[in-house]
C-alpha cells in the first residue's frame, strides 16, 4: 500500500537516478590517480555542495509548492544546521590552531575571552551536535512559525518576514560578541570524527551521506506529501479559508511543514559545512535565500524533484559560467530565469509535459 | 621676550591713531624705515623680533603682505642688488618690495630666503589674527573673532586690552557679542577677576553651545563665591538642558532624514509591488539606473553639477520609467496572475540590469559630484545645524510623495489603476483597458525609483550594487505599511526611520537595526495586513 503510494515512476527515477548518480561519483573518485575516470576532491566536494543546496531546495519546495508558504528565509535554518555542525568542527581543532588554546576557538582566543560561552557547552560531543543540527532549525522554525501562523500572516506578509528574521540573523552573526566568529564565520576545519577532514575518505563520505541524505529528505517529502496530511497541504495551498471552514487547523498544519522543512534544512547546511570548509554570516543574507527560491522555480515547484533538478541547474551553470564567461555571465543566467518563467511555466521539471504537449499538437 | 609683546600690544592699543582700524588704501606703499629692512635683510634670525612688531603695528597693506610672506617664507633677499623680493605662490615671480617692480624668477640661486624662527612665526600669526580683528571689513573681522574663539586656548590674558578696545569701537552687534564672549572666557580663567564680572561671565557663557564655555563654567562653579558657583551651576544646568534638547532634535533630523530615504525607495516599489501585486526584484536596479542617470548628465554638463543634478530628476524618470516600460510589455505582461513567478522573472532582470551597467559602463564605483547648493550646512541655532542636502531630500521626498499621491488619486490613470487592482474583470468590463493601464502602472513606479535614485547619488556610492541594498529595506517598508496604501508607506517608512535612530544611541547601529526587524515580525503578528490593510468583506480579509 505504501509502496504503491510513494514509490510512483518519477519517484522511482528519481532515487535511483540520485543513487546511481552518487555511486558513479564515488566509484570515480575511489579510482587511482592515473586513471581516466579519476576526479579529484575538489570537484567531489563541489558536487556534494550542489546536493546540499538541493536539500534546501527540497525543503523549500516543501513549504511552497504543497502549501504556498513562499519562505525568502530558508537560508536562515541552512545557516543553523551548518553553524552548529562547524561548531563541532570548530571544537574538534583543539590546539592545533593557531593560538594552540585547546579549549577555545581562535577567533575567541583573539578576542581575548576566557571561556567558552554558555551555548558552545556540548559541542564537543558528535551525539548531541547531530540532535541539535535537527533540534535548532526545528525550533527556530517552531518558534517563529507558531505565532505567525496563528496570527495568520499570509502570502507577501509572511515571505517578507521571513526575509526579515534572516536578515536580522546576518546582522548578528556580522557581530563579533554573538560568538560566532563574527564576519569570517568559521572556518580551517582540521578534522571530523578525528579523520582528517581534507582526505579522500573523508571527502567521499560526506558526498555519500549527501546524496543518501538527499534521498531520504526525498522520500520522507514524498510519504507526507501523499499522506492524507499532504492532502490537507493541498486544500490549504489552494483555498485555505474553505480548508479552515471545513475545521482543519490550518496553523498547525503549515507549522509541523514549516518545522519539518527547516529541519531539512538544517540537516543540508550540516552537511555543507564539512565540504565546503567554511560558514559564515553570508549564508543568512537575504539573497542567497532569494537565489535558493529561484532555483525551485526554474526547476518547477511543486514536484519535489523539480527543486532538485533546478538546484543542480542552477549552480552547475553558475560554476561552468563563472569560468567560462567570467564577464557575461549573469546575462545568461538572468535570461535563463526570464525565458524560463515565460517559456516553461511548470520550470525544467515540465519540460518532457510541455515537449509532448507541443508533440501531439495540443495546447496547454 | 613676553614683556616685549606685552609692551607692544599696550603701545598698539594705547598709541593707535583712531583711523589706524580703517587699514591703508590698497594704492598705499609707504616706505619701509630703513631699520625694518635692514633686520629682514639681516642674516641672523634673532635681528628679525624688533621689525617683526614695528610690521604688526604698521597699519599699511604692504606691512600685512610682509608679514604673510615672512610667515609663508616667500620672502627672499636678492644677491645681486640686496633688495628684498616677494616670490608669488608658483615662485615664478617676484616683486620687489621697494620699487613695485615685478621680475620674473628660473631659479632661486640668486636669492636668499628670509629665515624666521619658530617663535617668531607664531608671533606673526598672532599679529595677523590681531590685524584681521581691526579689519574694516566686517565679515572679515567676524571670521577673525570666531576663529579666535573657536581656538580658545590661544587667548590669553595679555590679549584682554586688546579685545577690551576692540569691543569699545565695535559696531557690529555680531562681533560684539562673540567679543563678549572671548572676554568671558578669560575673565573665567582670570583668578583675579572680580566676583561681578564672573557673574557676568557665566550669564554669557550660558547661552553659547562653544566647547570652551562649558569648561570655563565648571571652573567658575567650584569658585569659592557662592554667587559666582551659584551662577555657573544654574549655566551649566541651563546647558545641559540645551544640549539634550539639542540631541534630540538632532536625533529627529537624522530619523526623519532616513525616514525620507526609505520613502522614497519604497515609494515606486509601493506602485509596482503593492499596487500591481509584482514582486518585482529589479526595484533596486531600476533605482540604481536613476543613480547613473546623474552620473552621465554630469559627464554631458561638465563643471555645471547643480544643472546636471536638476535635469536629472525628469532625466531618470524617463529612463527608469522607460526601462520599467520595456519590461512590463516584453516580460511582466506575461506573468499576471502569478505574483510569485514575477519573483524569478525580475530576479532575473537584476542580474540583467546589473550586468549590463559592469559591461557598459564599469565595475567600479562612479564620482558623482555634489552641486554647491546640496554640501554645507544649515545652522538653525548655535547648537544645531542640518546638513542641507538631507533637508534637500527630505523635501524632494515629500514632493515626490505628492505626486504619486495627485496621479493615483486626482487622475485618470490613477482611477483605472486602482479600479483595474479592485476588480480587473468588472474594469475591464466597463471599458478600462487594462494592457495599457498596466503598462502606464509600471512606468510610473520604476519611473518614481529612478527619481529616488537622483536622491540616493548625492547620499552613496553610485555603482552596479546600488540598488541591492536597499531592496530588502524597501520591501519591509511596503509591507509594514500595508501593501496597496500610499499612506502607509510614507508612514512605514517614517516609523521605521525615526525609531531606527532613535535605538541607535542606546543599542549601537547594528544592533538597532536588529531590534527593529524583530520588531517588525512581531508587529506582523498583531497586524498580519500591516500598518493600513486593505478594508474588504471577503473572508480571506
Amino acid at each position: 500500500m505504501l509502496r504503491e503510494r510513494v514509490f510512483n515512476t518519477s519517484t522511482r527515477l528519481f532515487t535511483s537516478c540520485t543513487a546511481a548518480f552518487a555511486a558513479v561519483i564515488a566509484f570515480c573518485a575511489l579510482m587511482p590517480e592515473a586513471s581516466a575516470v579519476h576526479l579529484n576532491n575538489h570537484v567531489v566536494s563541489l558536487l556534494g555542495k550542489y546536493l546540499c543546496f538541493a536539500l534546501l531546495a527540497l525543503s523549500i519546495d516543501l513549504v511552497w509548492g504543497y502549501l504556498g508558504i513562499l519562505s525568502l528565509g530558508h537560508g536562515a535554518f541552512f545557516g543553523m544546521g551548518g553553524y552548529v555542525m562547524g561548531m563541532y568542527l570548530m571544537r574538534e581543532i583543539g590546539n592545533r590552531g593557531m593560538y594552540a588554546n585547546a579549549e577555545l576557538p581562535d577567533f575567541m582566543v583573539f578576542l581575548n575571552w576566557k571561556e567558552l560561552p554558555w551555548y558552545w557547552t556540548g559541542s564537543d560531543s558528535f551525539p548531541f551536535v547531530c540532535l541539535l543540527i535537527v533540534a535548532v532549525p526545528g525550533l527556530a522554525a517552531f518558534v517563529f512559525g507558531l505565532p505567525a501562523f496563528r496570527s495568520r500572516v499570509s502570502g507577501v506578509y509572511l515571505s517578507i518576514i521571513t526575509q526579515a528574521m534572516t536578515f536580522a540573523l546576518m546582522l548578528a552573526f556580522f557581530r563579533n560578541e554573538m560568538g560566532f566568529g563574527g564576519n569570517n564565520g568559521l572556518t580551517d576545519f582540521k578534522s571530523l570524527l578525528g579523520a582528517d577532514i581534507h582526505s579522500q575518505g573523508m571527502v567521499v563520505t560526506l558526498f555519500a551521506l549527501s546524496a543518501l541524505a538527499l534521498i531520504m529528505a526525498y522520500l520522507v517529502c514524498r510519504v507526507i506529501t501523499t499522506s492524507r496530511l499532504g492532502r490537507v497541504f493541498i486544500a490549504v495551498r489552494d483555498a485555505e479559508s474553505r480548508a479552515r471552514f471545513i475545521g482543519y487547523r490550518v496553523e498547525y498544519v503549515k507549522l509541523a511543514a514549516f518545522v519539518l522543512s527547516a529541519c531539512i534544512a538544517g540537516i543540508g547546511g550540516a552537511l555543507y559545512v564539512p565540504q565546503v570548509g567554511i560558514i559564515n554570516p553570508g549564508v543568512f543574507s537575504p539573497l542567497f535565500s532569494v537565489e535558493m527560491v529561484v532555483c525551485v522555480a526554474l526547476g518547477g515547484r511543486g514536484r519535489l524533484y523539480g527543486a532538485v533538478i533546478g538546484a543542480l541547474a542552477v549552480n552547475f551553470i553558475k560554476t561552468w559560467f563563472t569560468t567560462a564567461f567570467p564577464d557575461i555571465w549573469l546575462f545568461f543566467l538572468g535570461a535563463l530565469f526570464v525565458l524560463v518563467t515565460l517559456f516553461l511555466p511548470e520550470g525544467l521539471a515540465g519540460l518532457p509535459t510541455a515537449l509532448r504537449r507541443r508533440l501531439q499538437g495540443k495546447t496547454p | 621676550m613676553m614683556n616685549l609683546r606685552r609692551l607692544c600690544l599696550v603701545f598698539l592699543l594705547v598709541f593707535l591713531p583712531g583711523d589706524a582700524l580703517a587699514v591703508g588704501e590698497p594704492a598705499s606703499r609707504i616706505v619701509l624705515s630703513p631699520e625694518i629692512v635692514e633686520s629682514l635683510r639681516s642674516a641672523r634670525v634673532m635681528d628679525r623680533a624688533a621689525a617683526i612688531e614695528s610690521l604688526g603695528n604698521a597699519p599699511s597693506d604692504q606691512a600685512f603682505t610682509l608679514l604673510k610672506a615672512l610667515q609663508e617664507g616667500a620672502l627672499y633677499v636678492s644677491r645681486d642688488n640686496n633688495e628684498l623680493l616677494v616670490l608669488d605662490e608658483n615662485a615664478k615671480s617676484g616683486e620687489f618690495v621697494i620699487s613695485g617692480e615685478t621680475i620674473p624668477v628660473t631659479d632661486k640661486d640668486g636669492l636668499r630666503k628670509v629665515g624666521t624662527s619658530n617663535s617668531q612665526r607664531e608671533r606673526i600669526s598672532s599679529l595677523l589674527s590681531a590685524r584681521m580683528l581691526r579689519h574694516p571689513d566686517a565679515n572679515l573681522r567676524r571670521r577673525a573673532v570666531a576663529g579666535l574663539l573657536s581656538d580658545a586656548g590661544r587667548i590669553g590674558a595679555q590679549d584682554k586690552p586688546l579685545l577690551l578696545a576692540l569691543l569699545q569701537k565695535e559696531t557690529d552687534e555680531d562681533i560684539r557679542q562673540n567679543l563678549a564672549l572671548a572676554l568671558a572666557l578669560l575673565a573665567a580663567s582670570d583668578a583675579a577677576a572680580a566676583p561681578d564680572e564672573l557673574i557676568g561671565a557665566a550669564a554669557l557663557l550660558r547661552d553659547n553651545a562653544l566647547p570652551g564655555a562649558t569648561q570655563a563654567l565648571e571652573k567658575l562653579k567650584s569658585s569659592e563665591h557662592a554667587g559666582v558657583a551659584a551662577a555657573a551651576g544654574e549655566a551649566l544646568e541651563h546647558k545641559k538642558i540645551v544640549a539634550e534638547w539639542a540631541a534630540m532634535l538632532e536625533t529627529l533630523f537624522f530619523g526623519l532624514s532616513l525616514g525620507s530615504v526609505l520613502i522614497l525607495t519604497s515609494i515606486g516599489l509601493a506602485v509596482t509591488f503593492g499596487v500591481m501585486g509584482v514582486i518585482n526584484m529589479a526595484h533596486g536596479e531600476l533605482i540604481m539606473l536613476g543613480s547613473y542617470t546623474v552620473w552621465g548628465l554630469q559627464q554631458v554638463f561638465p563643471g555645471q553639477p547643480g544643472l546636471a543634478l536638476v535635469l536629472s530628476i525628469p532625466a531618470a524618470f524617463i529612463v527608469s520609467g522607460g526601462m520599467g516600460m520595456v519590461l512590463e510589455r516584453l516580460v511582466i505582461r506575461h506573468l499576471y496572475g502569478r505574483p510569485l513567478e514575477t519573483l524569478l522573472a525580475t530576479f532575473g532582470i537584476s542580474l540583467i540590469l546589473q550586468q549590463m551597467v559592469r559591461t557598459l559602463i564599469s565595475p567600479m564605483n562612479r564620482a558623482v559630484e555634489s552641486p554647491d547648493f546640496m554640501s554645507g550646512m544649515w545652522r538653525l541655532t548655535s547648537s544645531i545645524s542640518l546638513t542641507c542636502n538631507r533637508v534637500y531630500i527630505l523635501c524632494f521626498c515629500l514632493a515626490v510623495f505628492a505626486l504619486i499621491y495627485a496621479v493615483m488619486h486626482k487622475t485618470r490613470l490613477g482611477l483605472e489603476v486602482r479600479a483595474v487592482t479592485q476588480n480587473r474583470a468588472i474594469a475591464r468590463a466597463m471599458g478600462v483597458n487594462s494592457a495599457r493601464v498596466d503598462a502606464m502602472t509600471f512606468a510610473l513606479g520604476s519611473g518614481v525609483a529612478g527619481m529616488a535614485g537622483v536622491a540616493l547619488s548625492q547620499l552613496t556610492n553610485v555603482g552596479p550594487n546600488l540598488g541591492q541594498s536597499y531592496i530588502v529595506d524597501s520591501f519591509m517598508v511596503v509591507v509594514f505599511g500595508g501593501v496597496g496604501n500610499l499612506w502607509g508607506t510614507l508612514s512605514g517608512g517614517l516609523i521605521l526611520g525615526l525609531a531606527n535612530k532613535f535605538l541607535e544611541p542606546f543599542s549601537g547601529t547594528m544592533l538597532a537595526k536588529i531590534i527593529l526587524l524583530a520588531g517588525l515580525i512581531l508587529f506582523m503578528q498583531a497586524r498580519p495586513r500591516g500598518l493600513f490593510p486593505e478594508r474588504g468583506r471577503a473572508a480571506e480579509n
